[in-house]
């Protein structure tokens, strides 16, 4: 006995330094997506966004025995008229400093002044807007997901190196669309390629999927794509998933597609197993019985930021992890083949671009050749010196 | 009887042959095969089917036996470098990459990157003696040439975990840069070299007071630093000179491993993974994984002589001793 609580003694001495543990918890703050996809295979599952950020904590917190670190997760789930101040400002008092935020822009801006006021920091898996990382952009926010001119240039760089250099581009009537577009117009200015031809789906509405729809899209794509002047490639924009995976071996001439559907650029893919990701997706499937989609991935990424700063700065603190991971000693591994920093000036993820047909990774962007002088990371979007960027 | 008539002829062969040739196995990840190599004529031998997805492999002392991480058959397989052929498996954990043999050779440690553990198999028992569990998707397999300190690097927790052999218990867990894929001992035990492919270092550690004493970073010009991804490590035994796989910057470093100061780099093929000398430390080999090929380089002259077609994705490598 006597042994024995000497033992305890000296344990406990030598323990001090590690002997508390530090708890991060982080907010998971999450829109519903919509059920009305084109596929089946497309259906948000109950806990989309939430998963990866849940296998971070997992992966975190085994690293966090060693470290005596403990994460927790804290989900908020926004139905349709859920009062978004209200949730940012309960996951801030249930201790989240942390929120890993799937909102679209106009939220995520809101989210932000809130947790500007009470020292949180947001992570950006989902909104690709280029006006969060230019005007709008905001010191609170670190983006995980790339914007829409990092996904078209990612894209386009593949197209060019295949010589695929004149693009039929079919838009859709949303917002999103216009935005998207301009992205592609810009990557095709950028890189020299050609846009022969812009048409329009207009979206009327209704639902997305019925049990004869087959027979009609059959004859509806070669009508949208026909008497077309000389292209390459079919180049599909649509976020909001209207028509795009209509076109693929519809169309009027027997063209590949590519954008938002058939070749598409994404920052992470249920079929990318290369640079060890199968042990990734292994763990994603094992825990969660489905696949792991770009959200899944974005929340694990910004959950594996988070706890790589932690790990490094030894804090749980928003201000020293964000002093880090803007800093130039930080990088992050996201089995992409390459190291991932952060740009200085908007805040933005440095990644590369998946090029999948949601078989199989095709590419990956840059490519051979896109040069820059400091990352060919920077070849993909807005570079530093076009920024309009004044972060505050 | 039987062993002394075994020494008597492995002497017979020895002094029969006039240069060393040694065998070198490489391991084809995607080819499912090992090349062998005559280091004499510098030509492969014969290709030999194996499990699939063969990365990391070690040889045991006198070279009859080597060991085979095949990591999508779950297993470690047993080649017998005689018969050549595989003659047995021994139960890893899921997944096996990288494995390293204790110095009297009878057990294996190895890494199973599915499960978080570094398991221990017992060779002539063929069976598992002991798992450590360690941090996420360990890699690189280490042991201090006293047999003492074994050491795994995790991937994902981005550490060195220091395992004292005896109690099996982690003793130190040293963080380094991203991704830890390799480590390896100074001949002499005094260092521990750790390369982080991600983070593009090595990290040099001091296996007595269990800290990092130095970081070796590299600069090739003309090449962005996203592409230089530190891999395999190999120092010379002298403790002089150290070698360093950049993965697809395509280049070997040489480093003064006393000063720690780069002197050199050279080119060879894509995706260079690990390194082994021949036993007279006259060649390093290199695993080039996506140029299919193996790089000669003459450890003296610094500069590389040959490459040699081997199989589809060549990773790991290893040189029979004589």
């Amino acid at each position: 006995m006597k042994r024995l609580s000497a033992i305890l003694w000296l344990l406990l001495a030598a323990l001090p330094a590690y002997a508390q543990t530090l708890t991060i918890k982080v907010g998971v703050l999450r829109q519903t997506h919509i059920r009305e996809t084109l596929s089946i295979l497309d259906l948000p599952a109950i806990d989309d966004g939430l998963a990866g950020a849940l296998l971070g904590a997992i992966d975190n917190n085994t690293t966090g025995k060693f470290t005596q670190q403990n994460y927790e997760v804290i989900d908020s789930k926004l139905d349709q008229d859920a009062d978004l101040a209200k949730e940012t400002d309960a996951l801030i008092d249930k201790g989240a400093h942390f929120i890993i935020a799937d909102l679209p822009a106009q939220n995520l801006l809101d989210a932000s002044a809130i947790a500007k006021k009470r020292d949180a920091l947001l992570f950006n898996i989902s909104a690709p807007d280029v006006s969060l990382r230019e005007e709008d952009c905001r010191a609170n926010i670190i983006h995980v997901a790339p914007d829409r001119t990092m996904l078209a240039d990612g894209l386009a760089q593949y197209l060019i190196w295949k010589q695929w250099r004149r693009w039929l581009l079919i838009k859709g009537s949303h917002p999103e669309d216009d935005s998207l577009a301009q992205a592609y117009r810009r990557a095709a200015k950028k890189f020299g390629a050609k846009i022969v031809e812009e048409r329009l789906y207009e979206d009327t509405g209704g639902g997305r999927r019925s049990d004869s729809g087959s027979v009609q899209t059959q004859r509806q794509m070669p009508t949208l794509t026909q008497n077309a002047a000389g292209y390459d490639v079919l180049l599909a924009v649509d976020e909001n998933n209207v028509f795009a995976d209509y076109l693929p071996y519809r169309a009027w001439e027997p063209k590949l597609v590519v954008g938002s559907a058939g070749l598409y650029p994404t920052n992470w893919d249920a079929a990318h197993e290369q640079w060890g990701a199968h042990q990734l997706q292994n763990r994603f499937v094992a825990n969660y019985h489905r696949t792991m989609n770009a959200r899944d991935n974005a929340a694990w990424l910004s959950m594996r930021i988070i706890g790589e700063a932690a790990v490094r700065t030894q804090s749980n603190r928003p201000s020293d992890v964000l002093t880090y991971i803007v800093g130039k000693d930080f990088s992050i591994a996201a089995f992409k083949g390459v190291r991932l920093t952060i740009r200085s000036w908007n805040q933005q993820l440095r990644q590369p671009i998946l090029l999948s047909d949601g078989r199989m990774t095709i590419s990956v962007s840059p490519q051979e050749g896109f040069l820059h002088q400091t990352s060919e990371l920077d070849t993909l979007g807005y570079d530093q010196p076009e920024t309009k960027c004044r972060l505050k | 009887m039987n062993k002394l008539l075994l020494i008597l002829i492995f002497a017979a062969l020895t002094f029969a042959s006039p240069a060393a040739a040694y065998l070198a196995y490489v391991s084809n990840e995607k080819g499912n095969t090992i090349s062998i190599i005559d280091t004499d004529k510098l030509d492969v031998i014969s290709t030999v089917k194996v499990g699939r997805r063969p990365r990391g492999i070690e040889l045991n002392k006198d070279g009859s036996e080597l060991y085979i991480c095949a990591g999508d058959d779950d297993a470690i397989q047993v080649f017998d470098a005689k018969a050549q052929k595989i003659t047995g498996k021994l139960p890893s954990g899921p997944d096996p990459e990288l494995l390293t043999l204790s110095p009297d050779g009878d057990i294996i440690y190895v890494s199973n990157e599915n499960d978080n553990l570094v398991t221990l198999i017992d060779i002539k028992r063929k069976d598992q003696i002991g798992d450590i569990p360690v941090g996420v998707e360990p890699e690189g397999m280490a042991i201090s040439p006293d047999g003492k300190l074994l050491v795994n690097t995790s991937e994902t927790t981005n550490m060195a975990h220091l395992i004292d052999t005896k109690t099996k218990t982690i003793i130190a867990n040293i963080l380094v840069d991203n991704r830890p894929r390799f480590a390896t001992f100074k001949p002499d035990g005094s260092e521990l070299w750790v390369s982080s492919e991600v983070g593009g270092t090595i990290s040099v550690i001091d296996p007595e007071k269990k800290i990092i004493k130095q970081k070796i970073s590299f600069d090739v010009p003309g090449m962005s630093k996203e592409a230089i991804q530190p891999i395999g490590v190999s120092i010379t035994r002298d403790g002089s000179r150290a070698f360093v796989a950049l993965g697809p910057a395509n280049r070997v470093a040489v480093i003064n491993a006393q000063t720690k100061e780069v002197e050199k780099y050279l080119l060879v093929g894509q995706r260079v993974w690990h390194l082994a000398f021949t036993p007279d430390e006259k060649y390093l080999l290199t695993a080039n994984g996506v140029s299919n090929d193996v790089s000669i380089i003459d450890v003296a002259n610094l500069k590389v002589v040959k490459s040699i077609p081997v199989g589809a994705f060549p990773w790991g490598v290893v040189v029979a001793p004589q």
